[in-house]
């Protein structure tokens, strides 16, 4: 089934209608009788004592369930993974031989008398929000998530909730995304005039996700595009699963850039200013990334350009997507957390940080795929 | 102003020197008159009156954008720039405007003489029909410190393509005390007349770093040295009676430095020399920390007159007898210079730095090995025969300084850093080794280079113990030789020490913490290079 024809179901799976936070929770005034909480928070990662299983664990588990394939949340050495059918492909190109079980988007799965389901978060193809329900108690863990549509992956679906556990990446108020054919647009012209001046244009973007998004919103009559290996690898599971990309051509260490003239070059962030990228001859560089909205992070990148595109909600996604979950206690991780939780706390939220080995969008970080 | 943004936009969108000297040459073809002058104004720190303070700023922005102030306040330091962050926080312009860059310099001068509820209004209407980088350039001119990546020496190539008039030439005629309200483009750059301002100074030469051997320079014979000494570059302008004393930066300290103005009667009129200025007593130079006291104020008092006076050691004549001799050979200029200075009275405060006498480069090897007992940071090559030529060119001028002194220091503290470095713990705090304890004496935020940093921001994230506010504590386990220029007794830090210019020169992979260097050890580096107190 192509992706894009998935229907939104998340809310009719959640059972009990949940009455919906309309003003600021009061302050309990005597401590009511407190049960385990559903999830808890340990140091190999958020764990459901309940039903006995990890969700996105940074250390090795007996049983994981994996939000999406990045590497800082599909990490290698469980004994048993749970992920989407539409996310088990990467994660098991990516892992290598693993056991791993897979779960359609909105089915119930009972795991250790937990009631487990994956909605659509938006992030890359095949990404969840993990839901997570016991004696009417429903938690759901967004994983990395955006809002808006970007034509490739599952729409981000709000799940309504008791707690979530939301990343905060871009959680300042300065990151306001524009739409995404604007982006799209300004890609095209810097492509486009490169091409005019006879140069190669060599975009930065994550391997997974960022760099097959850029692809599917570009002009396809645009000109040739070739791919680093890392890209590629990535492409051919997404396109064997049915998603829409364009041709793309593999750069290999015969590829040389005279072949290609006006070509498009989309590779990970770290192969800018590499020796790989010397086959190209005089290029215009450019990175795709929520960090792009800030000059100063620009200009250390120094690349010829910055398009401002995140896989990630910012300002208004989040609080949005917080706010339709119609949770009263949300916990904040990897991202502005001290400052979102305050932010949180101000608008009436019950809210906490959690401190997890997630990294949200890094510039800095190297993508492990490449090694 | 639609046009200037798209300027900036260009000018930041490349990292490259010839797409940015176009942009620019494209630009002073073709915007209007007086936008070119408030660009070259801009471009060479010459910028409106601030009109509003940072603080009406951040609150209107703030309600504008319905975020409390605290959170305005959060992302200010993440943004590292008031200017932008509030361009990236308002809400989206309901229309347009085509008003030009020097007209709404006009709007922004204009603001100083309304009431705070009309300047609001202004502000509030300015954001509303200005786009993102409209905005941001428009916040820039309120706020100042503009800096696009264009220094003063490609907007100058730009002005020579632009206009068919020398480089050199511009230079000069951009240098001094002009406004675009005191002038036009016709005048300062098309018609320039030298005479018409008394006060001009000339370019500054500036000299490079020697990298290679001084044996690369060729024969000893053909270059004189001097001490490179460390103090304020001025230079001296006498014309018509009247003196001024410009810095580097091209800003104005006469009023900063009133021993000067007794030169007026041992110097004659038309008459401009280079030097240094320096606190200085007892035949020798003071400590930086001396001079620095007298730079942070616009007028001195008495008691700080006596306790860190000023001469200037003078290395170079750009003018004499009311000519500019910049095109004479340095051994010449020197030559005048020299007789000059040499009649002078000794409670003249204007001396001739010293030439060395060298034969060979090792003899000068010598001289630059006794910099520091002499005050000095290292020496200065000027080739004999070379013109005096403007701003900063290799070939004819050299420093050679010393080389730095090291210490190996455990990091303990970490901090974010702001604009180009968010996101990235990039200011350190080190500790000596003292005992088992260890005691920070300096922080550091440059020398790592960028991959560097990341490893570094990637071990921090994991490795803190604990957080004061934005600062963390690691666990000491990194060991980095910190450089520095020099050392003094400090009261006012733990350690007891201050260094100047520390910066981080090597990351000791190889050295566990034990073998850090100690308190002690520090403590022997003052009593060895501490110098004369301030």
């Amino acid at each position: 089934m192509p992706p894009l024809e998935r229907r939104d179901r998340g809310h009719r799976l959640c059972p009990a209608p949940l009455s919906l936070r309309l003003v600021a929770p009061a302050r309990r005034a005597t401590p009511q009788p407190m049960a385990d909480p559903l999830l808890s928070f340990t140091d190999r990662g958020i764990y459901c004592a309940a039903g006995d299983f990890y969700i996105d664990p940074w250390r090795p588990v007996d049983r994981a369930l994996i939000t999406h394939g990045h590497a800082d949340h599909a990490r290698p050495g469980h004994r048993r993974y749970l992920a989407t059918e539409a996310a088990a492909p990467v994660i098991r190109h990516r892992l290598g031989e693993i056991d791993i079980d897979t779960i359609p988007y909105g089915e119930v799965r009972d795991v250790g008398g937990v009631r487990v389901s994956f909605h659509p978060a938006g992030h890359v193809p095949g990404s969840a929000q993990i839901r997570v329900e016991k004696a009417g108690e429903v938690w759901v863990v967004s994983g990395d998530y955006k809002t808006e549509p970007d034509g490739l992956c599952e729409p981000f679906e709000p799940v309504r909730c008791h707690a979530f556990i939301s990343e905060c990446t871009f959680g300042l108020p300065v990151f306001q995304w524009r739409p995404q054919v604007e982006i799209a647009a300004q890609i095209d012209d810097w492509w486009r005039a490169n091409r005019a001046a006879g140069r190669i244009s060599l975009l930065g973007a994550y391997s997974l996700g960022k760099a097959q998004r850029v692809l599917a919103t570009l002009d396809p009559e645009a000109g040739p595009i070739l791919t680093h290996g890392a890209v590629e690898n990535v492409n051919e599971v997404l396109r064997a699963q049915g998603y829409p990309l364009p041709p793309t051509i593999r750069v290999t260490p015969d590829t040389k850039g005279r072949d290609h003239p006006g070509a498009l070059v989309v590779a990970p962030p770290s192969a800018l200013g590499s020796t790989w990228m010397r086959r190209f001859g005089t290029v215009s560089t450019a990175f795709a990334s929520g960090w792009m909205q800030m000059r100063g992070v620009r200009r250390r990148r120094a690349a010829d350009r910055g398009f401002v595109m995140s896989d990630h909600a910012d300002w208004d996604g989040l609080n949005a997507a917080i706010a339709d979950t119609g949770a009263e206690r949300i916990f904040v991780t990897h991202g502005y957390t001290a400052i979102f939780r305050r932010w949180l706390a101000e608008q009436g939220y019950d809210a906490g940080i959690v401190e997890t080995a997630w990294e949200g969008e890094s510039l800095d970080q190297t993508d492990e795929a490449e090694a | 102003m639609k046009r200037f943004a798209a300027l900036f936009s260009a000018l930041d969108q490349t990292t490259k020197t010839n797409a940015k000297v176009a942009a620019l040459a494209e630009y002073f073809r073709e915007a209007p008159e007086p936008d070119r002058l408030w660009t070259i104004a801009l471009l060479s720190g010459r910028r409106p009156k601030r009109t509003v303070t940072s603080t009406l700023l951040r609150t209107w922005a703030a309600e504008r954008a319905g975020i409390p102030l605290w959170l305005f306040e959060e992302a200010y330091p993440i943004v590292g720039d008031l200017a932008e962050t509030i361009a990236l926080i308002l809400p989206d312009p309901s229309r347009q405007s085509d008003r030009s860059l020097a007209d709404w310099i006009g709007v922004v001068r204009g603001l100083g003489k309304a009431e705070e509820a009309e300047r609001k209004a202004a502000v509030l209407d300015a954001w509303d029909q200005l786009d993102r980088t409209e905005r941001f350039v428009f916040n820039k001119l309120i706020t100042g410190g503009f800096r696009m990546g264009v220094s003063q020496k490609l907007m100058t190539r730009a002005l020579s393509q632009a206009t068919g008039i020398d480089e050199p030439d511009l230079a000069h005629r951009l240098m001094g005390d002009w406004s675009p309200e005191s002038t036009s483009f016709r005048a300062l750059i098309l018609e320039h007349d030298p005479a018409a301002d008394l006060s001009k100074p000339y370019p500054f030469y500036l000299a490079y770093q020697l990298d290679d051997p001084p044996e690369s320079l060729g024969a000893p014979a053909d270059w004189a040295a001097e001490r490179k000494w460390d103090g304020i570059r001025g230079q001296l302008v006498l014309r018509g009676g009247a003196h001024h004393l410009w810095s580097r930066g091209e800003e104005l300290m006469t009023d900063r430095f009133p021993e000067f103005a007794r030169l007026i009667d041992f110097v004659p009129p038309g008459t401009v020399i280079d030097g240094e200025v320096l606190a200085f007593q007892n035949d020798r130079p003071m400590a930086f920390a001396a001079l620095q006291k007298r730079i942070g104020r616009k007028t001195v008092p008495k008691k700080l007159l006596t306790e860190a006076p000023v001469l200037l050691m003078a290395y170079d004549l750009l003018e004499w007898e009311g000519q500019d001799i910049r095109a004479l050979p340095f051994a010449e200029r020197r030559a005048i210079l020299d007789d000059l200075i040499a009649p002078l009275p000794t409670e003249a405060p204007l001396r001739a730095s010293p030439l060395l006498q060298f034969d060979t480069w090792e003899d000068l090897a010598a001289e630059r090995a006794k910099s520091r007992e002499m005050d000095a940071e290292g020496v200065m090559l000027k080739r004999r025969d070379s013109p005096y030529r403007d701003g900063r060119r290799k070939g004819d001028w050299w420093k050679w300084k010393v080389d730095p002194l090291v210490i190996d220091a455990v990091l303990i503290y970490a901090q974010q850093g702001h604009g180009r470095r968010a996101n990235l713990f990039t200011d350190f705090t080190f500790a000596v080794r003292d005992g088992d304890a260890l005691v920070p004496f300096t922080k550091a935020y440059s020398g790592l280079t960028d991959e560097e940093f990341r490893r570094i921001t990637a071990w921090v994230r994991r490795n803190t113990t604990e957080r004061f506010g934005p600062v963390r504590s690691v666990t000491p386990q990194h060991v980095f030789e910190i450089a520095f220029e020099g050392i003094q007794e400090s009261p006012r830090h733990k350690s007891g020490v201050a260094l100047r210019f520390p910066r981080m020169s090597r990351w000791r992979h190889d050295k566990p913490v034990e073998e850090a260097n100690t308190l002690d050890d520090l403590k022997d580096m003052l009593a060895a290079y501490g110098g004369a107190t301030p």
